[in-house]
């Protein structure tokens, strides 16, 4: 039974419907990528698994348990974490705070340390920064937090919408780098990426959607190879041009 | 005879923009056709909606020049930029809410013409996007993509000779999109020139010319639909790179 499945799900936002019947499937162990142009609805896939925005069909369950009208924060004790786009921080809070922020659910204060020691391990940087406001570290640092910031509740599955987006290139590999590392060590990683190649390179399994829809999917490796994928992000044949 | 006007109508040099130490657009150039259609594209956050922004004078470049018809706008008013002949929409629209559509359309300054005359070239271009029925409704009451129309009609107010979209396609149904269409090639075929910024890549590379591409802030590629497909550098720009 995979970990977490979308079975033909449909979503929006309002009575707009962005998803019409998307099906996702990742086994724990896995890191699987979702890609697929602007619109496609990676984000929004992302976004309904959590609670955030409006259901309209489908099934979701995460490690057997139904997620359909459940709380973001009971989806959080279920184990699923959740990195949102955009590097979002506390911007006015210090580096502590915000992975403090993280373990809001955790009451158990040695347990809160023991965590918040393997965060500064894993990102020795943060650890440096402990006091740092949030909002004046760089581009790169402030995704750091927001990750260790999710994996303060040690979850079994995280996903990560658009990690590298808007980095300089050093990050990129950084980012990269530590999502491997956190899959070695046992993390079931589902991520959204614009930077599909590098994106589809660390992951066993990926899906490409377009426009709402499930187009392909595969192996990382058979979605690089195929020329039908990158022709999604560039349109299709080119008909006569029009007006001229 | 005049002189022969230049074969481009607008071009950007060596544009540059930076945000605190985001360098939005590090040096941009491209020189637009005159009597076109173009398109400019890239991945997100590449620098396309800050370089309309710079083209119309909502920012002022950090250096570089824009150079409309010979002149240099560069740090020029919008307003000023408006009173030239260059008009856009925007992303997200800015139509009046508690205007009617009518209102919406003549709130447009700097007409220059008789109250009677700016009232028959609103309805005419409400005609032209087919809103004639819905001309006394509140901006706030039209549907998403009927709000578009209203905004692309309101830019063509002032009759401009340059006409900027931001993203005309986004949330606009089929139907509204192709009349969309249509009146942009209306548009081209009176002589206007037309940039585009989109993400429908199916409405760029079958409506374009010409089409630019900017990722990092600068133009990697420049060339007709069929050529910019195949170029290994916009495909990496948007499909990613290897390590």
């Amino acid at each position: 039974m995979p970990l977490l499945e979308l079975r033909n799900v449909a979503a929006g936002y309002g009575p707009i419907e962005i998803l019409h019947g998307v099906s996702l499937q990742v086994n724990a162990g896995e890191v699987v990528s979702v890609i697929g142009p602007n619109g496609a609805g990676k984000s929004t896939a992302f976004k309904v698994v959590m609670g955030l925005i409006n259901y309209l069909g489908g099934q979701i369950s995460f490690d057997g348990h139904d997620l359909v009208g459940v709380r973001p924060d009971r989806i959080l004790a279920l184990g699923l974490g959740y990195v949102p786009q955009g590097r979002v921080v506390f911007s006015q809070m210090t580096v502590r705070e915000n992975l403090e922020m993280g373990a809001y659910l955790q009451r158990d204060k040695a347990k809160l340390e023991a965590s918040m020691g393997w965060v500064f391990s894993l990102f020795p940087r943060l650890g440096e920064r402990k006091r740092q406001l949030a909002g004046t570290m760089s581009g790169g640092e402030q995704q750091m937090l927001a990750m260790g910031r999710a994996l303060m509740m040690r979850p079994r599955m995280m996903m990560l919408d658009e990690p590298s987006l808007g980095l300089s290139p050093r990050f990129v590999d950084e980012v990269f780098d530590k999502i491997v590392e956190l899959a070695r060590g046992g993390l079931t990683v589902m991520l959204v990426e614009q930077n599909a190649a590098r994106a589809l390179e660390i992951s066993h399994r990926g899906y490409v959607l377009e426009l709402g829809r499930n187009r392909f999917e595969g192996t990382g490796r058979e979605l690089l190879d195929n020329p039908e994928v990158k022709r999604l992000y560039l349109g299709g044949e080119v008909r006569a041009l029009r007006g001229s | 005879m005049g002189p022969r006007p230049d074969q481009n109508v607008l071009e950007a040099r060596n544009l540059k923009k930076a945000f605190g130490g985001v360098r939005a657009v590090d040096g941009c150039s491209f020189a637009v056709p005159r009597g076109k259609i173009s398109g400019l594209i890239g991945p997100n956050g590449s620098g396309k909606t800050t370089t309309f922004n710079l083209l119309t004078g909502l920012l002022s470049p950090d250096s570089g020049q824009v150079i409309y018809e010979g002149e240099n706008l560069a740090g020029l008013r919008p307003y000023q930029i408006f009173r030239k002949g260059i008009t856009r929409t925007f992303q997200i629209t800015r139509i009046f809410r508690e205007m009617t559509v009518l209102e919406n359309m003549l709130s447009v300054t700097g007409l220059d013409v008789p109250d009677r005359v700016a009232r028959e070239r609103a309805e005419e271009l409400i005609g032209f996007v087919n809103l004639t029925h819905l001309r006394a409704e509140y901006g706030g009451r039209l549907s998403y993509g009927q709000q578009k129309l209203l905004e692309f009609a309101r830019a063509l107010m002032t009759d401009p000779a340059l006409i900027l979209l931001d993203e005309p396609a986004a949330g606009v149904n089929r139907t509204l999109l192709q009349h969309l269409l249509d009146h942009i090639h209306r548009l081209e075929a009176e002589g206007k020139t037309i940039v585009i910024v989109e993400h429908d890549m199916n409405v760029i590379m079958n409506h374009c010319e010409r089409i630019f591409v900017m990722d990092y802030g600068v133009k990697i590629a420049e060339g007709p639909p069929a050529e910019i497909q195949r170029d290994e550098r916009v495909i990496e720009a948007y499909f990613g790179r290897r390590r």
